[in-house]
């Protein structure tokens, strides 16, 4: 029996070579347990080597091989061919990223945006190592361990249509790790990122429609974290508003 | 070109460099740090880590124990004061992480969990569910964006260290954005690039673990230590190699072969408890044995045809449908994700197929305790270094503490060292990254009409590896390994680049990891063929025997214009003399003072 194969539509763009981008077609073996990252890795070493990409972990925990697979952000990795066969499948760099290169998207601005919103434990009350660890209970721990997982893939941003509208917008994921550490109850910090975070424009533009959350490989919902912080910060300023005397 | 200059470089943005760069960053703020890195830190292999991190914090336990376990496990190749360095900060610093907010699980009362692994007499390992290791490092990376002295050099690849006057003084450094190569200096710098696990066809490993740090050391003159000890894990998903943690074992999961029979119980891994018994799993037993005597018992069964067979080889079972869907979705919900993604299966109900696969270098670039290299101004922590405490076998859970331990350490080490130095060779460096820049470009860069394959040279490579140097070895298969691999060394130069680009050449990048697998490969095979004994993972079946006269030393594999040169260095006993490995039986551990 002949292999069975399959097309992948690819996007490339090599800024040094050529000055708009365009697609290619390959042909790959379909193999039922493949992943769309396998056809990439076969693509690249069987057929063309200049095919550019990010990988390194293949199950789903780096974060680095984050593509539009048929318009929807998906981490590669996690992403059956299976899913698609017989049809093509058409494989894109992320949305609303600019490309270095082919199937590669220049992330810096999230690097920033985790700095500004202050993306790390500052706790509510210092404790020297000696003094042990600082307690806390499952259900403390349960309260923002869902924030904590985020991986950084950047799916959330492609499918973020506030996000593709500004770049200002410090955007989900940046949003759900401020949470993170907002909701620890090792942390103190949460009034400092409030001003970040409700500085920004984008997030009042962010009218809970959740792509992020669907769209997300880790079930981070960071739709959830934006309502929550809206809500928190709302009612804050309610209470300022209404006990200007004694606000804390 | 103006010159990148720091006080301290850290090639590698995994756990051992982040933990190195906080620790510079918090000792003084007027040392300038650059972490240069291949990919963005958060992406480092240090993310797959499952099980857990071991640090004696719980009042049944004692440092004491740890350092016997650690000992005992390393079949008496690590050494000892390392060991006991090593066992003695691992409290602090694993509290330190809990104190910049790793998130690990806890017990009711909210104190840190600890939970049970392999080799490890007393359960001490803490966990952040059973995705430890990305914990770790997000919360490494989130912290070190807090220090201003601290400059990244994100999707940089080393390609060579620069020396001048005996010295490490920088590296020269391929810019993928760009395609530049420039030169970085520093008074000091700390190599922290983790393991080589690729030079093997079935691993764990991700794909940037290529063995950069080694070869960029080892190139420079600096031996490469222990090489020929190589973990495997014996719980790999066949044909992908993902890993499927030593937790799911800790919390009680059993090995089965063909015929559903425990049968770790034939190879002195003691007497199996039912598992609805609550003294299951008992420590240093049965699925909790050390590595190395799990993943050689998966072979004995092989040769004995008690195994399964699948498209991707040969597999056994590991059957965790006892936990039941609560316990396995609280303590080890990733490796249901995995085997529901991966292998289409749910553990909740059903078998999971597993091999053992190459998981970690015990060896790695040579240092003393405080991550020293006898080159001056170069350091290295991490699974890229060889102090050594992990010996012939390291235990599940201790890697991810080295890298605190051992990535703190080396940095104490670097501040002392660059405080020591004012003078950087400028123009030295300069010449040497424009020779670098040259060799890359005359190498990949002009077209001579070379057949050779990137992927064609690699997959020989790799079944190399596994055929001659795999779990049993065998002076003949060793011989055969290391002829092939010399041979691949001359191959690897009719390499053909069809990309020419200076733009993210990610094929440029790939040559360049396999010339480092080629020489991490070089310094395995002939370590492997020297050491005519069996200890830990290093098992020849010609010479079935440890042998503490000749070989209770460390191997040192120095380059050289041939086959690589193999010294040896006597490991450092103090207080717990060789003794037998044993486990499994009541009398556990008796022969050495640890007990």
């Amino acid at each position: 029996m002949p292999e069975q194969t399959m097309t992948l539509e690819v996007f490339r763009y090599q800024p040094d070579e050529e000055e708009h981008p365009r697609y290619q077609n390959y042909e790959v073996p379909y193999r039922e347990d493949w992943v769309v990252l396998d056809a990439l890795n076969y693509i690249k070493d069987e057929i063309d080597g200049t095919l550019s990409y990010r990988w390194s972990c293949r199950m789903g925990v780096c974060g680095s091989c984050g593509m539009m697979v048929n318009g929807d952000p998906k981490l590669t990795c996690a992403t059956f061919l299976r899913d698609y066969y017989p049809s093509a499948i058409r494989v894109e760099p992320l949305n609303y990223f600019p490309v270095i290169r082919d199937l590669i998207i220049n992330m810096e601005d999230f690097l920033h945006k985790l700095d500004d919103v202050q993306a790390w434990l500052i706790p509510n009350q210092e404790k020297g190592v000696e003094e042990g660890e600082y307690l806390q209970s499952p259900a403390e721990l349960a309260h923002f361990k869902q924030f904590s997982m985020c991986i950084n893939c950047m799916l959330c941003y492609a499918a973020c249509p506030v996000y593709g509208h500004s770049q200002e917008f410090l955007g989900p994921a940046a949003i759900a790790l401020a949470q993170r550490y907002n909701l620890d109850s090792r942390d103190g910090a949460a009034e400092s990122r409030a001003e970040v975070i409700f500085q920004d424009v984008g997030i009042w533009e962010c009218t809970f429609v959740g792509d992020c959350s669907r769209v997300c490989p880790k079930k981070v919902d960071p739709a959830g974290a934006i309502q929550q912080a809206k809500v928190t910060h709302t009612k804050q300023f309610m209470k300022e508003l209404l006990t200007p005397w004694g606000n804390r | 070109m103006e010159l990148l200059n720091h006080d301290i470089l850290i090639v590698g943005g995994g756990g051992a460099g982040l933990r190195a760069a906080i620790a510079i960053g918090e000792a003084n703020a007027d040392l300038s740090v650059g972490v240069v890195s291949k990919v963005y830190p958060m992406r480092s292999h240090t993310v797959s880590a499952e099980g857990g991190s071991a640090a004696v914090i719980k009042s049944n336990d004692s440092l004491e124990a740890h350092i016997y376990d650690t000992i005992s496990g390393a079949d008496w190749l690590a050494d000892q004061d390392a060991v006991e360095a090593f066992v003695n900060e691992a409290p602090e610093e694993m509290i330190q992480l809990e104190h910049w907010g790793c998130p690990w699980s806890r017990e009711a009362d909210g104190s840190v969990a600890v939970r049970p692994f392999g080799g490890m007499k007393i359960e001490r390992t803490w966990f952040a569910a059973d995705k430890t290791g990305f914990h770790m490092l997000h919360t490494l990376f989130q912290t070190a964006l807090k220090y201003n002295n601290i400059t990244r050099y994100d999707e940089w690849f080393v390609t060579r260290l620069l020396t001048h006057d005996g010295r490490c003084q920088g590296v020269a450094a391929l810019e993928l954005r760009t395609g530049q190569i420039r030169p970085i200096a520093a008074k000091a710098v700390i190599l922290c690039t983790g393991g080589g696990g690729r030079i093997f066809p079935f691993t764990t490993n991700a794909a940037i673990k290529s063995g950069d740090g080694m070869a960029l050391a080892y190139r420079a003159g600096v031996p490469l230590k222990d090489m020929e000890f190589v973990q495997y894990h014996p719980t790999g998903l066949p044909g992908t190699g993902i890993l499927i943690t030593e937790a799911s074992r800790g919390e009680g999961g059993i090995l089965l072969n063909k015929d559903g029979h425990r049968y770790l119980q034939d190879y002195d891994l003691g007497e199996p408890l039912d598992v609805s018994d609550p003294r299951h799993p008992r420590k240093r037993t049965m699925e909790l044995g050390p590595r190395d005597r799990l993943s050689q018992a998966f072979m004995k069964e092989r040769e004995k045809g008690r195994t399964m067979e699948g498209p991707y080889g040969d597999y056994v079972c590991l059957d965790l449908r006892h936990m039941g869907e609560k316990k396995i979705d609280k303590k080890i919900p990733f490796v249901r994700e995995l085997c529901r993604n991966y292998v289409g299966i749910d553990p909740v109900h059903e078998l999971v197929p597993v091999r053992p696969v190459v998981h970690y270098m015990m060896g790695g670039v040579h240092t003393n305790i405080d991550g020293e290299t006898p080159l001056a101004g170069l350091f290295a922590a991490g699974e890229c270094a060889c102090v050594s405490i992990n010996g012939a076998n390291r235990l599940g859970s201790n890697s991810l503490t080295e890298l605190l331990v051992f990535g703190a350490r080396a940095a104490r080490a670097a501040i002392r060292f660059s405080a020591r130095q004012d003078v950087i060779a400028v123009e030295e460096i300069h010449a040497q990254c424009q020779a670098e820049q040259q060799r890359i470009r005359d190498r990949f860069f002009q077209p001579k009409g070379g057949k050779e394959t990137i992927a064609g040279l690699r997959a020989e490579l790799t079944r190399t590896m596994e055929s001659g140097a795999g779990i049993y070895r065998t002076e003949d298969s060793l011989r055969a390994a290391c002829a092939l691999i010399g041979q691949l060394k001359e191959r690897f130069r009719e390499v053909e680049l069809a990309d020419h680009s200076l733009t993210f050449n990610t094929e440029l990048t790939a040559a360049l990891e396999l010339e480092f697998m080629i020489d991490a490969s070089e310094a395995v095979g002939h370590s492997a063929l020297m050491r005519t004994e069996s200890r830990g993972s290093h098992q020849r079946s010609d010479y079935p025997q440890r042998d503490d006269e000749r070989f209770l030393k460390h191997s040192l594999a120095y380059q050289t214009e041939n086959d690589p040169r193999i010294e040896y260095l006597d490991v450092v006993v103090t207080r717990w003399p060789p003794a037998e490995r044993k486990y499994g039986s009541p009398v556990d551990g008796k022969g050495g003072k640890g007990d």
